[in-house]
């Protein structure tokens, strides 16, 4: 919300501060200041002028020469301008002088345009007569501004007095953020209620008297609720005779730093009340209001309605209308109707201001699609007693104006207000839940200034209606907080019982994975956790499967973000693909991020959340760099038994040939492979692309950082090598499972120490060689021991068809 | 006999200084001390000596053969080194070439400011947890006071599964987990990803994280909230940040606060880093609502907490000064190895 600070001091006139330090003090008592514009910004000595003469240039046709009396003297100035005549007052910049921007209106530089005197067609001119725009300002502030020329005073003005002043520029346009709970600050005299307890001053609202015509309003209109829930009051005034015509300059100048255009006297009346008390009201062309009656109701389901901005709107039975006896006029709280909009041939106005329920508003404004500024206000729920205020503040406006002549009485339907809220006052309480020492008198003074009423008698406060956000306890704590000072309450650190401090074991575990990561070459993506379903086409995930079962948005961004993903691997492929795109080379990355498995469809429960550690390279490395990676992690994090790899791990995104469920202990935790050549294609990766997922859950169970010293081997060990052909079918894997299962207890370690498929090995067969060591912890191994686990370890491979070589 | 012994050594010394290489000093050492050596010669003819002579001519001679064996000695030592002098010299590197380096990966800037938020958090004795990234709307708005109708469910745009499941808009609900629990007192931190149907520009992302703070017990006051953030701002952006706080609303405390550090570019003076004003916005906090405590049946009349919710991709962005903020999804390599 935009105002001029000059209207807020017209409600709190003793306030004197300049506008920064207004600002700061502002924000530290709650009202946030987002920012602020000095309308009299780079304007340096101008003041009002006086053409005393005007002179054809010499040289230039579109020129003139003026005389001009500044005040202390008279100067000779060289223009452009079309509107000016002998005796015009105009705002006049002197040598030295500076103006906020050019004529043309455009964007204002920083530090304005600096005016010298020179010459100007060989002709000397001392300074420069200011158009509005060179002033930094609008026709739609100025509306008497010429579209094109110097502005020209219209009031009396003496010359070498400050135009500026005169302009009424010396102002600041402030900004405000105010919260959703103080739907009271949405007005100039919300915030200047609040500027007022801020700087300790005085709050003086307007003085609302309506003199009235005489004749009695309820001749001429009555209102009829028939869905109170909707609406809890309906104020209605009648002015006749209405004139329409521009409203005042002042009037304008303030909707137009309000950032409202000024329209004519009785649109700009509304806006103003709007704007000064937060009242949203509407004005109808009584005219058109059939039977002289208004009843609010809900819509029907299907009906349509044409708003005064002359769109069609659906309607259904959850919008609340504002009718007359025959017809719909307005959707309320949202726009009038086109069928009783005001035009310039009005003649009897009906005013509206009227309190709707704020979340019907703002469903009804999302269902049909319409947000005004008035909705914008009304959603945030309005205090009913501001209604009457309001129409009568416009009403009194109407009369002040000349806009026409107001009936007497008002129509005033409602609901029995709610009963103010009323909240003990414990001043122990509140000190104790701040951590302050401040005096019972002290948050008195500050209940004072916000008008919340203490009854001693009763030891009750009592907040004004206004203040819809006050409620409890804590709520009166915070007044007393924000006036008292946040700055000044005092910081401590907490008191009582210590705790520990403490990563929970899965978040150790996820630390070590980055680091291992990491350690690896892999540096940390992140990816969105929402996924095209079209991802399922790319990595050749059948139609049939299980992971296209998936939580789904229902209202996402796009097609693009509609699932919550249930396969990790695109988000990794998908950054692989942007770095291989950008030519970076050798590029390795890892996500650790959940992926979401409903556990039925449609949701109906937390879906299972899913930690997905996921690694995807291309560049150097293979298989086995990757696969390397993986053990790393796992025996990093304690998983020190045999890790097996089974190689059908039907992953329709993997190569068929290149790809292995990870095992342990008999458990799936994950998959590794190459990616498939044909999802490379699809991300448009032309390489060679490893991947590995480990699926965290399964992994806790067998994680572990505990470690115990085993010793340091005290006996010789004893190695023997054996190199055999053996069929291409037979895994490396099934050999060594041999090795393991009858190697016995004195099996230290083997491996692999040479493979070969080549010219001197018969076709479907390969050449494996390993080291297998031995040794026992308590005593030197015999020849015998050796060679009696080398036999059983012999027979076992024979029966795998494998031959052994010398 | 002495004459000799003198004889013999001097041409020990003699051919010790002539040895250019280490085998002929072991020539030397075999044809002096060996066992066909002169000196052992000279033993050899003790026998010809007199008795009551053979004690001192023993001495003299030993003493020949220790002089010998020293000579010797630093004769070897003084050409191993001129030897090894010699090698290193030969030896010499450029030292200027690239080094060979263990080609390692970085840490996403997300997670380096996450494990610092963490380490400074657990230090002051809170535990880390975590909630579900989509949550039941009760978590997400009802049981933090924002009830259906609430506005503050329209400022922030969620995404829906259903009119009863989300994806979580924020770290609070996992509050009211913690609280449900029923353990006090609750020290906890919860980092994780929320989401909010935003649009991906430079300052927005549909997915981002924040950090959620909760601290439940006996006493707590506003004023160990404000000292407790200012703690953390001095760990996070160093020991001279000042911080600032500001009334603002949240529905889920009251009161409520905005928190802001001074900027750690200028110190607070003003630069174009927090656009002149000094100071940068950095969390909001406030004491938890009455209403939230009874909602997760902690009575408010006993107990009494503090809560607050840091943006970090905002202190990513402001720490490492990322102007971007599409930057931490793209993860290209070139951003990644900055950190």
């Amino acid at each position: 919300m935009n105002t001029p600070l000059s209207w807020i001091r017209a409600y709190v006139p003793e306030l004197a501060c300049e506008d920064k330090e207004y600002c700061d003090a502002m924000t530290l008592s709650g009202t946030k200041v987002e920012g602020f514009e000095r309308l009299d910004k780079n304007l340096e000595k101008i003041v009002v002028g006086h053409i005393e003469k005007i002179e054809r240039h010499p040289d230039a046709d579109k020129l003139i020469v003026c005389q001009v009396n500044v005040g202390a003297e008279t100067v000779q100035i060289v223009t452009g301008a079309q509107n000016l005549k002998e005796g015009d007052y105009v705002p006049t910049v002197l040598d030295g002088g500076r103006v906020a921007g050019g004529h043309d209106g455009g964007a204002l530089p920083e530090n304005g345009i600096k005016i010298k005197a020179g010459k100007l067609r060989g002709v000397e001119s001392a300074g420069m007569m200011c158009a509005i725009e060179e002033l930094g300002s609008s026709r739609d502030m100025y509306p008497e501004a010429p579209e094109d020329g110097v502005y020209v005073f219209r009031k009396p003005v003496t010359p070498g007095e400050d135009a500026i002043e005169a302009l009424g520029l010396h102002d600041t346009v402030v900004e405000y953020e105010v919260t959703s709970n103080r739907v009271d600050c949405y007005s100039i005299l919300g915030i200047a209620r609040e500027a007022a307890a801020t700087f300790r001053k005085s709050f003086i609202p307007p003085v609302v008297e309506v003199k009235g015509n005489g004749e009695d309003v309820n001749d001429f209109i009555s209102v009829e609720i028939k869905d109170a829930d909707l609406c809890s009051r309906f104020c209605a005034r009648v002015c006749k005779n209405i004139k329409i015509a521009p409203s005042p300059e002042w009037m304008q100048r303030r909707l137009a730093a309000c950032g409202i255009r000024p329209i004519n006297n009785l649109v700009d009346i509304t806006n103003y009340v709007m704007m000064e008390y937060g009242q949203p009201m509407h004005a109808y062309d009584l005219d058109n209001v059939a039977g002289n009656k208004i009843i609010v109701r809900r819509a029907k389901d299907g009906d349509e309605f044409q708003t005064l901005d002359g769109q069609m709107r659906k309607l259904d039975s959850e919008m609340l209308m504002i009718c007359d006896a025959e017809k719909e006029i307005g959707l309320a709280g949202i726009m009038g109707g086109e069928n009783s909009k005001i035009t310039d041939d009005v003649k009897t106005v009906l005013f509206e201001a009227a309190t709707f329920n704020g979340a019907n508003i703002r469903k009804s404004s999302k269902r049909v699609g319409l947000r005004t500024d008035a909705s914008g206000i009304f959603e945030k729920g309005l205090d009913p007693r501001n209604a009457e205020a309001a129409i009568n503040r416009a009403c009194q406006l109407i009369e002040e104006l000349g806009c026409g002549e107001v009936v007497s009485g008002i129509v005033d339907v409602k609901e029995p207000f709610k009963e103010l809220v009323q909240i003990r006052f414990e001043p122990e309480r509140i000190n104790q839940f701040l951590g302050t020492d401040i005096s019972k008198d002290e948050m008195l003074e500050i209940f004072g200034r916000l008008e919340l009423v203490y009854d001693e008698r009763t030891g009750m406060i009592t907040s004004p209606s206004f203040r819809q956000d006050i409620g409890c306890f804590a709520d009166i704590a915070e007044e007393v907080a924000r006036f008292y000072g946040y700055d000044k309450i005092p910081t401590t650190l907490p008191s009582g019982e210590a705790t520990t401090g403490k990563l929970p074991f899965k978040l150790r575990i996820e630390e070590k994975a980055r680091d291992i990561a990491e350690y690896c070459g892999f540096s940390q993506g992140m990816c969105y956790s929402f996924e095209s379903p079209k991802v399922f086409d790319k990595l050749l995930i059948p139609a049939d499967s299980a992971l296209r079962k998936t939580v789904t948005i229902s209202n996402p961004l796009g097609e693009d973000f509609s699932i919550m993903r249930t396969v990790s691997l695109n988000g990794i492929l998908t950054s692989l693909a942007t770095n291989y795109n950008r030519r970076n080379k050798n590029v390795r990355l890892y996500e650790l991020g959940n992926i979401y498995i409903p556990k039925s469809l449609p949701v109906a429960d937390y879906p299972d959340e899913r930690m997905q550690f996921t690694l995807g390279m291309y560049g150097e490395g293979d298989f086995f760099t990757m696969k390397g990676v993986v053990e790393e992690f796992l025996e990093s994090i304690g998983m020190t038994k045999k890790i097996t790899y089974d190689p059908n791990a039907e992953k329709t995104f993997l190569h068929p040939g290149r790809q292995a469920l990870i095992q342990y202990k008999g458990t799936v935790i994950g998959y590794l492979g190459e990616v498939h050549p044909e999802v490379a294609d699809n991300y448009e990766i032309d390489a060679k692309v490893y991947v590995a997922v480990i699926d965290m859950p399964e992994i806790l169970p067998f994680a572990s950082f505990d470690r115990k010293y085993e010793g340091i081997a005290k006996y010789p060990a004893v190695s023997r090598d054996i190199s055999m052909v053996v069929p291409k079918s037979v895994l490396a894997g099934d050999i060594e499972k041999v090795i393991e299962q009858r190697g016995g207890k004195i099996l230290e370690e083997y491996h692999l120490f040479d493979i070969y498929e080549g010219s001197q090995i018969r076709s479907g067969y390969k050449s494996v060689a390993y080291a297998i060591t031995f040794r026992a912890k308590d005593r030197t191994l015999e020849e015998s021991d050796v060679s009696g686990a080398m036999k059983k370890i012999l027979n076992g491979l024979e029966g795998l068809g494998i031959e052994l070589r010398a | 006999m002495k004459e000799k012994l003198e004889q013999i050594k001097a041409e020990a010394i003699r051919q010790i200084n002539e040895s250019e290489a280490l085998d002929k000093l072991n020539d030397v050492r075999v044809n002096f001390l060996g066992k066909k050596g002169e000196l052992t010669a000279v033993l050899k003819g003790m026998k010809d000596v007199a008795p009551e002579d053979r004690p001192k001519v023993g001495q003299l001679v030993n003493e020949a053969r220790e002089e010998i064996e020293r000579i010797l000695d630093e004769a070897r030592t003084s050409m191993e080194r001129k030897l090894r002098d010699a090698r290193m010299k030969a030896e010499v590197i450029d030292v200027t070439l690239p080094a060979q380096r263990n080609k390692v990966g970085h840490r996403h800037p997300n997670t380096i400011a996450l494990e610092e938020v963490e380490r400074i958090f657990t230090g002051m004795g809170y535990e880390v947890v975590e909630g579900p990234e989509i949550e039941k709307d009760y978590y997400n708005f009802e049981a933090l006071n924002i009830p259906a109708d609430h506005p503050a469910k329209d400022e922030q745009d969620t995404f829906y599964i259903n009119s009863d499941i989300l994806l979580r808009t924020q770290t609070s609900g996992v509050q009211v987990h913690e609280m449900e629990k029923g353990k006090l007192p609750i020290r906890m931190i919860a980092p994780g990803r929320v989401f909010r149907s935003d649009e991906v520009d430079a300052t927005h992302s549909p997915s981002f994280h924040q950090i959620e703070g909760l601290v439940i017990d006996k006493k707590i006051t506003f004023a160990d909230l404000k000292g407790t953030l200012a703690e953390f701002a001095r760990e996070l952006f160093g020991e001279e940040t000042k911080v600032k706080f500001r009334p603002h609303h949240f529905p889920f405390t009251e009161p409520s606060a905005e928190m802001d550090v001074s900027c750690f570019k200028c110190g607070g003076s003003g630069c174009r880093f927090c656009k002149g004003e000094g100071w940068i916005e950095i969390l909001g906090c406030g004491m938890v609502h009455p209403n939230v405590l009874n909602m997760s049946n902690i009575d408010p009349d006993v107990y009494t907490g503090f809560a607050f919710g840091v943006g970090l991709e905002r202190i990513a962005l402001l720490k490492y000064e990322i102007d971007d903020m599409r930057l931490l999804y793209e993860n290209d390599i070139r951003f990644l190895k900055q950190f």
